[in-house]
């Protein structure tokens, strides 16, 4: 029994539903419609809510207005080397903090607890100077190597570790298993579930990470596509289908991505969020 | 009995040595950095100047701060503020595991997905003054045209409801899960006792899920604070700076006039408004909030 003061009936339910789905809907249509017009339509009054002809040219000339290719790579780069470095130092980390005992370990799980209060937004500027001073400025590793020793990371995968049962591991041991042998043959198939959910959502952040490429880098040489989108919004402001196409070109993996793992990606979110 | 090796010693210091180093480096050290470089004036070319505290007299004597301030103050509580009622509606809305509810919920998740970059985009398009959707509506409602993002006193406004359509699912995703976590002998034992639904819904429903609305509540703050995408993207902070925050102005004091001191100073203040909040909110938690 879930109900709570007065529920709406059922046509007042019908009708709200209809409305979220409007509000939650229309602006990607919208999005997707004015990516198929000709400018002539997308400047018209009243606006036209279905197009005759798909303006397939306009996902061309996005394509060609800003280096697209150029913006993607670096994008794939990025993402994917965050996420490979990530498993790389969080995997360890995660494993000593949930199976060994050693002096300062509670100070140390301390630094990694506290830096994920810190919302990075706030720091961004003495890390520029840092990165400017040691000549990391416009680099991968610039835009990588901060982001692989995530808090939330080690957190959720501490966790999981702890779960795994004692005998396993004394198992491993008397076997004379070297630790590396123990957290890729033991550990991180324990762990499959809590580390597909941090690529996702390792790939999802920095895929769509904005700020940091903005404030890190000085040229295009490792720029990310969501500033490489913004830049066409720069040049060809006065053309909302190049926009609007090229913007999908930014949205549809991502989507793909949420279609395919939808359920496991809602999971995750949710953990994060009731954690 | 665990073996002990001659490596076990060093072992487990060497497993968390590389993400310690990263978050000292890109985390701790960064934020001491950030308080030394708030002292000094400096345009990041030339020598760095002592500047003492006349970053911090300079923040609060001049009405620049204070309106920033303002607006981050102003733009948090529409936030926040919307975000938590509007969710709570939609996941009370869906409490019931239907289709169509799933689909809905999805749905309003989908855009906390997608890229503020995106999202900015579309909705700088849909408020457009003159070709925009928005605006079409309202005139065939007979209203007249709103300048979404070029009147000063709505500009900010406009923000806030990109902000909330981005995070409203989510919001309503936590809370569902929440609700969905009252046992339910509690609402039976309720009906036992002929409790009205008000109460029912203010004793057990509030009560149970006030840990996670404080959670969010807390998330939202903090996130509030840190909006950028949209303001460089739709509005620069204008019109007339009324879309001007704090995360916005400290990167414009930095990479447009190059005031790395006042820039600095300016984050450090910043830094205590999110730090205050956080020990507010423990603190609060300790005393008020129902726990399980």
């Amino acid at each position: 029994m879930r109900v709570w003061l007065r529920l709406p009936g059922a046509g007042l339910r019908i009708i709200i539903s209809v409305l979220l789905i409007v509000i939650f809907l229309m602006p990607f249509y919208w999005m997707i419609l004015t990516a198929f017009k000709t400018l002539g339509e997308v400047l018209r009054m009243p606006p036209k809510f279905w197009v005759d002809s798909l303006q397939w040219q306009n996902f061309r000339d996005a394509f060609t207005r800003i280096n697209f290719l150029h913006y993607t790579r670096n994008s794939l780069i990025i993402t994917l080397g965050t996420m490979i470095g990530q498993l790389v130092v969080v995997v360890p980390a995660a494993y000593a903090f949930a199976r060994y005992q050693f002096k300062g370990k509670n100070a140390l799980f301390g630094i990694v607890l506290a830096t994920m209060m810190i919302p990075g937004q706030l720091i961004f500027l003495p890390i520029f100077v840092m990165f400017a001073k040691s000549g990391l400025l416009n680099t991968y590793v610039s835009l990588i190597v901060p982001f692989i020793a995530s808090g939330t990371a080690i957190f959720m995968l501490r966790q999981t570790f702890m779960q795994v049962p004692d005998s396993q591991l004394e198992a491993a041991r008397l076997d004379n298993a070297s630790e590396f042998r123990i957290i890729y043959t033991i550990m991180m198939p324990a762990a499959v579930p809590t580390l597909s959910t941090l690529a996702l959502l390792t790939f999802i952040g920095t895929w769509n990470s904005y700020f940091f490429p903005l404030v890190w880098t000085t040229t295009d040489a490792v720029r990310t596509l969501p500033l490489g989108i913004q830049k066409l919004q720069d040049v060809e402001g006065l053309s909302p289908q190049i926009v609007m196409a090229g913007n999908m070109m930014l949205i549809v993996p991502i989507l793909l991505v949420f279609l395919i793992a939808r359920k496991q990606i809602i999971k995750a979110f949710t953990y994060m969020g009731v954690k | 009995m665990k073996r002990l090796r001659p490596s076990v010693q060093v072992l487990p210091y060497l497993l968390v040595a590389p993400a310690v180093i990263i978050l000292t480096v890109f985390y701790l050290y960064p934020i001491l950095y950030n308080i030394y470089l708030s002292f000094f004036t400096w345009n990041m070319r030339g020598p760095m100047k002592f500047a003492g505290l006349s970053n911090y007299a300079e923040l609060f004597s001049g009405r620049d701060f204070l309106h920033t301030l303002l607006n981050t103050l102003l733009y948090m509580v529409m936030d926040v503020g919307l975000v938590m009622v509007l969710a709570m509606g939609l996941a009370l809305f869906l409490q019931k595991n239907t289709p169509l509810n799933r689909f809905i919920q999805t749905l309003s998740f989908t855009p906390n997905i997608i890229s503020l970059v995106s999202v900015s985009l579309i909705w700088m398009w849909l408020m457009n003054t003159d070709t925009g959707l928005f605006n079409y509506l309202l005139s065939v409602l007979g209203a007249a045209p709103v300048g979404w993002l070029t009147d000063k006193d709505v500009a900010l406004f406009s923000l806030v409801l990109v902000s909330v359509w981005k995070s409203v699912g989510f919001n309503a995703l936590i809370i569902c899960s929440a609700l969905g976590s009252i046992p339910g002998y509690l609402y039976e034992a309720a009906a036992l006792d002929n409790a009205s639904k008000r109460s029912v819904f203010f004793q057990i429903t509030l009560k149970m899920i006030s840990p996670t609305l404080f959670f969010l509540i807390l998330m939202n703050i903090i996130g509030s604070f840190q909006v950028f995408e949209t303001i460089n993207i739709m509005t620069q902070g204008g019109p007339s700076n009324a879309t001007n925050t704090l995360i916005f102005s400290i990167y414009k004091q930095s990479f447009e006039y190059y005031r790395v001191g006042y820039a600095s100073a300016m984050a450090v203040v910043l830094m205590g408004i999110v730090g205050l909040i956080t020990i507010f909110y423990f603190k609060a938690l300790n005393k008020r909030v129902h726990y399980r």
